[in-house]
């Protein structure tokens, strides 16, 4: 193989199964960023041997040997009698030098448990994005830093700093159980959508989406569920993700714009994800699950089944809104829900739900509700107030293509 | 970015129709699909009936003409494919040589193209035939 090409299959071996490695080394040393450094070293072990040698026929177990035989060397050259650095050398070598590939079960456990450590509550969002990108995603700190236009040093920085407050907090490798664990698979499937609504509506930079990072999250959201196939929520997550994803393309309009679902052009919509989203839900649906995503999702594949806008079930919607709003009650929940009462029942009533939020705190400032409000007020025939209302949300979005349509809604207003 | 996986199982060509893979191998396929599942790459995946169960159409002159299977020039047919979801040709290729293959066998890896991989132009055409593969079966 030429040498670009060993470098980028040598990669594409990386990629596949880096994740697998540091779980499985973090069961051993019980220390994610020793971990992650025993993986580091694996991979150069790789990148010194294999344009020779070739590809091994198990990579992954391949690479396993490699991590361990360099510590247990690292650790006998260097002497270290520091207590800790024993312990560590002892397990290693417990652990077979040459091991046999591992259970699939036990592979698949040391994936669940390092998905709950990447994702843990203590450390903040925007860390547990970082991290769980970095060690389950396989992406590099550059790579993540493009993504979220941030500079390299600060994901670096973050990234330490994840691994020495997990360290420090000695928060154990496993998978949570009881009471514990619907909170932890919370905020496992919160990382992974905040990573594909990042990419999904980005919030910084000039696109409007970044389809690769809603690859990257789905890709983490299947694998989770196949780690978990009895977890409702990570299937109604799934279903979530490909189905939102369909629509990327139909999304950006030719200058970039952002075009409204109701207006996409559905023939752009990619069936085979919408496909894949609806049996997601089913496989959801099947193990009772009824909480936010499912529902989410629900409300997703319902416009996801109508050919046409004119198609769409809203009295469904409307339905599964209510129920939405009793899981997860919120004020944008209810603001969906106003719309989708419009859709159903005629303005009047959308308006009527809307009104009662217009004093709620946490909407202030929310450019969408008097975007939804002058909608409603316009269908009524009440132009002036809905003028009035668009240029009112123009000025509160920070979307230079959302102001100019909101812009030109007012203007079209002009009775 | 999207690859197929295509199939080409030597003999195929010439394969029975109602020919079926053998247990074994199927076990062996579905630990591979299974892995590909696992590893949330797995789009989509099917095997297909021998040559000798189908028929080409070819054109000539614009007239359609069928001829029933097997072909006795065909040396390479179709088996099967995956699709997958990957991030370079290098993962697919990685990913295929993972395939529980026979010395019989080859993989051709194939990108599959996407609608922003169309100039705008086409695009206006490309979506009139989206809109048909993708109306709902009833």
């Amino acid at each position: 193989m030429a040498a670009p090409d060993i470098s980028r299959a040598i990669d594409a071996v990386w990629r596949i199964e880096s994740a697998a490695l540091i779980a499985g080394l973090t069961r051993i040393v019980r220390d994610v960023a020793v971990a992650e450094d025993l993986a580091q070293d694996a991979l150069v072990a790789a990148l010194e041997g294999w344009p020779a040698s070739g590809i091994p026929e198990n990579p992954g177990a391949w690479l396993m040997a490699a991590a361990k035989h360099r510590a247990i060397d690292h650790l006998r050259r260097t002497k270290l009698l520091h207590r800790k650095h024993e312990e560590l050398g002892v397990r290693l070598q417990a652990a077979a030098p040459n091991p046999e590939e591992p259970e699939e079960g036990e592979i698949g456990d040391n994936m669940l448990r390092l998905i709950f450590m990447t994702c843990h509550p203590l450390l903040a969002a925007e860390t547990r994005v970082a991290l769980t990108l970095r060690l389950l995603g396989g992406l590099t700190t550059d790579e993540i830093a493009r993504a979220f236009l941030v500079p390299e040093p600060t994901v670096a920085q973050r990234i330490v700093r994840a691994k020495k407050t997990l360290t420090e907090a000695q928060v154990p490798f496993e998978v949570p159980r009881g009471a514990d664990l619907n909170a932890r698979l919370s905020s496992v499937l919160e990382v992974i959508y905040l990573i594909f609504n990042e990419g999904y509506s980005a919030t910084a930079g000039d696109d409007w989406v970044r389809p690769a990072l809603c690859e990257d999250a789905l890709r983490l959201g299947r694998v989770l569920a196949e780690l978990a196939p009895g977890e409702a929520e990570a299937h109604g997550l799934v279903a979530l993700m490909e189905i939102q994803a369909s629509r990327l393309a139909a999304r950006v309009g030719p200058g970039g714009e952002p075009i409204l679902l109701l207006d996409q052009n559905r023939a752009r919509w990619d069936h085979l994800l919408i496909r894949r989203g609806l049996a997601s839900l089913e496989r959801a649906e099947r193990l009772g699950g009824r909480d936010s995503y499912v529902l989410q999702a629900s409300i997703a594949a319902c416009h996801a089944r109508a050919r046409t806008a004119a198609e769409t079930d809203w009295p469904r919607i409307v339905s599964l809104y209510g129920e939405l709003a009793e899981r997860l009650p919120s004020p944008i929940v209810e603001l969906n829900r106003a719309v989708a009462v419009s859709m159903a029942s005629g303005p009047a009533a959308g308006l009527e739900l809307v009104d009662r939020l217009v004093d709620d705190p946490s909407l202030r400032g929310y450019h969408l509700l008097p975007s939804v409000r002058a909608d409603f007020l316009k269908k009524l025939g009440r132009l002036g107030e809905a003028r009035a209302e668009f240029e009112r949300a123009a000025s509160l979005t920070r979307n230079s293509r959302e102001r100019d349509l909101l812009l030109s809604r007012a203007a079209s207003c002009a009775g | 970015m999207r690859f197929m996986m295509l199939v080409i199982p030597k003999g195929y060509e010439s394969a029975k129709a109602g020919t079926l893979p053998d247990p074994a191998m199927v076990e062996k396929m579905m630990k591979y699909n299974e892995s590909l599942q696992k590893a949330g790459v797995l789009l989509a995946l099917d095997g297909l009936h021998p040559p000798s169960m189908g028929a080409r159409v070819s054109f000539s002159g614009g007239k359609p003409r069928i001829t029933d299977g097997p072909f006795a020039e065909a040396k390479e047919v179709l088996g099967g494919y995956w699709m997958i979801q990957v991030k370079s040709k290098a993962e697919a290729l990685e990913w295929a040589s993972r395939a529980p293959m026979s010395d019989n066998e080859i993989i051709e890896v194939r990108q599959v193209q996407e609608f922003g991989d169309f100039p705008p132009e086409t695009q206006k055409h490309v979506e009139g035939f989206q809109e048909m593969k993708n109306a709902p079966k009833k």
